[in-house]
């Protein structure tokens, strides 16, 4: 029958669609980098050769083992207080990327949940929610995560909040486009002829559809949120020693950089790389997932 | 008298047109002005018109859709203006079924064939999961898919069998009245006449009503019983199928009929001459005084302009809006 036929043809693009994926180097190299900084977070403690605040004086300033003066011991070096480089590396990325990871679902939902309110009721609840977003939009927002954390003090939760609180804006303006395209397509309006709630509406068909943008940008935000925290903890307002996050490290050697630049680079060197593996993500992401393969 | 579940009492739906700061109403577009018609038990009922019509905005008031500016939907000689709101929702709504003219966007492309048959009776209904999963496969097999057809999103599937899904949704609640908004003019010519077939098979079975809107003469032709042709908002002819397609007498149905005829060499023989309407049908906004056709009819006389012609009864069951009958 005609629908076999299809299926057989489906299972065709089926095949060559995964070659694409792991011939896509713009795929591949970021998925690592990803990987590589999830399982330094996940497996820190067994990972880590040192505690990330184990201080040892007489180690003070160590450079990284490949440099004259270096040890195996302390591969990427030791800092102004003999921490190992390569442990606080290990464990930042545990409080970078799950502050990324808190901060994105946090923001995400809330857009997410505004957006679709606002595109698919219109009217004044679109307008007010709207305006709220514009202005939200407006502020600068490293300024008033800034302004919050030093109101409430530094800490992990303070931090996450400081981000997230303009961080939704974005979403829902996206979102909020999408709904609205949505509650004019004919199955939304089969779904009130059937008598569907608006509830049902938006949780049932407008959220499915809006899942791969909502990926995306989710994807895009990885960078975005690690780079604020850097800023936040390197401005102080971020996360508070001993804990090591990979942008209060770099904070850290800023005054030692042309004694010891090791302190700062690492760090450094490991924010870009995520922040670019997360762009690249996002933008393959895009081009999988935008061309509506689905309603074809 | 006949079966009549459903009548429509001189529906008018006026949309208003706002402009300026201050959102002041500068006019009215005239959508719908002033339409009877009756719906009888197991029957169809056609409505024909050029775009703009009026079509599809008496369908969406009868779906309630649309809030009518006058005029009464009578069902089952109950006016549903004194329905509650949970009423319309108990009552009213599980009684009507509605298949679109897209099967390629009316369906969620993101949910499976058993969650969008199924949706009419998780919304309306109390049943179990699994009463509804074997109504699901039992209304599948009633349009001609096959219980393994479940587990597919629509984009699996053709669109002669979308349309039957869409059928199958429309039928869920076991409706009386089923809207059918041009059903098979987005299909393949091969494949309208299957679902046309599928359709009257489901009238006679279920003793089912259509509200079918239509461009296409041929399929009112093969599906109607009756006939309401339509032009700016107003029904200008309404007859039993057979007797308007024979004896059509307005001259804008004479038109439609002979504009969807295929030209045959007899024609030019017998020396029938194809009827062309030039222009386009006036604005709604502003419509013509008088009968609302004569800027474009080819037997206009002086007066057409000046008289707006009533529906007239001209037949049994035939009424012509024309000030030459």
């Amino acid at each position: 029958m005609a629908t076999t036929k299809l299926m057989g043809l489906d299972k065709v693009s089926g095949v060559k669609r995964p070659k694409s994926i792991f011939l896509n180097l713009t795929f591949i190299i970021p998925a690592v980098v990803l990987l590589v900084a999830m399982i330094m977070a996940i497996f820190a403690p067994l990972l880590a050769p040192y505690p990330y605040d184990q201080i040892a004086l007489t180690d003070r300033l160590m450079p990284p083992a490949f440099m004259e003066g270096g040890s195996t011991a302390h591969i990427l070096g030791t800092d102004l207080v003999g921490r190992d480089i390569l442990s606080r590396l290990i464990y930042g990325a545990q409080i970078s990327l799950s502050v990324a990871l808190m901060v994105i679902v946090i923001t995400a939902g809330v857009g997410t949940a505004l957006g679709i309110v606002a595109g698919y009721l219109g009217g004044r609840t679109d307008g007010f929610l709207m305006r709220v977003t514009d202005i939200s939009l407006a502020f600068p927002a490293i300024l008033i995560a800034l302004l919050f954390a030093a109101t409430i003090g530094p800490g992990y939760w303070t931090v996450v909040i400081a981000i997230s609180m303009l961080g939704w804006a974005p979403y829902a303006r996206l979102i909020r486009g999408e709904a609205l395209k949505l509650r004019e397509t004919d199955f939304v309006a089969q779904a009130r002829i059937i008598g569907t709630s608006p509830v049902r509406i938006m949780v049932r068909h407008i959220f499915p559809n809006i899942i791969n943008p909502l990926i995306i940008m989710s994807t895009l935000a990885v960078g975005m949120v690690i780079l604020t925290e850097a800023v936040l903890s390197y401005l102080g307002a971020g996360i508070p020693p001993p804990a090591a996050s990979w942008g209060n490290m770099v904070n850290d050697g800023r005054s030692l950089l042309d004694v010891a630049w090791w302190i700062s680079t690492f760090p450094g060197v490991a924010i870009g790389l995520v922040v670019m593996a997360g762009n690249f993500m996002g933008d393959w992401l895009r081009d999988k997932l935008d061309p509506r393969l689905r309603q074809i | 008298m006949a079966d009549v579940l459903l009548e429509g009492c001189d529906l008018t739906k006026h949309y208003p047109i706002k402009k300026g700061f201050l959102q002041r109403t500068v006019g009215w577009v005239r959508a719908v002005d002033g339409i009877s018609f009756t719906i009888e038990r197991g029957k169809t009922l056609s409505l024909v018109g050029e775009s703009g019509a009026g079509k599809t905005t008496t369908a969406k008031a009868v779906l309630l859709q649309e809030k009518l500016t006058s005029g009464s939907i009578l069902f089952e000689g109950r006016d549903l203006r004194k329905f509650s709101r949970s009423q319309l929702a108990r009552e009213y709504r599980p009684s009507l079924g509605s298949v679109q003219q897209n099967p390629w966007s009316s369906m969620n492309p993101r949910m499976r064939v058993r969650d969008i048959v199924a949706e009419p009776l998780v919304v309306n209904t109390k049943k179990s999961k699994g009463q509804i999963r074997s109504r699901v496969v039992e209304l599948l097999e009633q349009v001609g898919l096959r219980a393994d057809h479940v587990d597919q999103y629509p984009h699996e599937f053709s669109g002669g069998q979308r349309q039957r899904i869409a059928v199958a949704r429309a039928l869920a609640l076991n409706p009386s009245l089923v809207i059918l908004d041009e059903p098979v003019s987005a299909l393949d010519v091969s494949i309208r006449a299957q679902i046309m077939n599928l359709l009257k098979d489901l009238q006679t079975k279920s003793n089912l009503s259509y509200l079918v809107i239509a461009h296409n003469l041929a399929t009112v032709r093969y599906m109607s019983h009756t006939v309401a042709i339509m032009y700016l908002g107003q029904i200008v002819e309404y007859g039993g199928a057979e007797e308007l397609f024979k004896r059509p007498l307005h001259p804008y149905t004479k038109a439609l009929i002979s504009a969807s005829l295929l030209r045959l060499p007899e024609d030019e023989e017998k020396g029938r001459k194809q009827i062309i309407l030039s222009g386009e049908m006036p604005s709604p906004l502003n419509p013509p005084p008088g009968c609302r056709f004569h800027t474009r009819c080819t037997e206009a006389a002086s007066t057409c302009s000046q008289e707006a012609p009533p529906l007239r009864k001209v037949g049994a069951n035939h009424y012509v809006a024309c000030l030459r009958f």
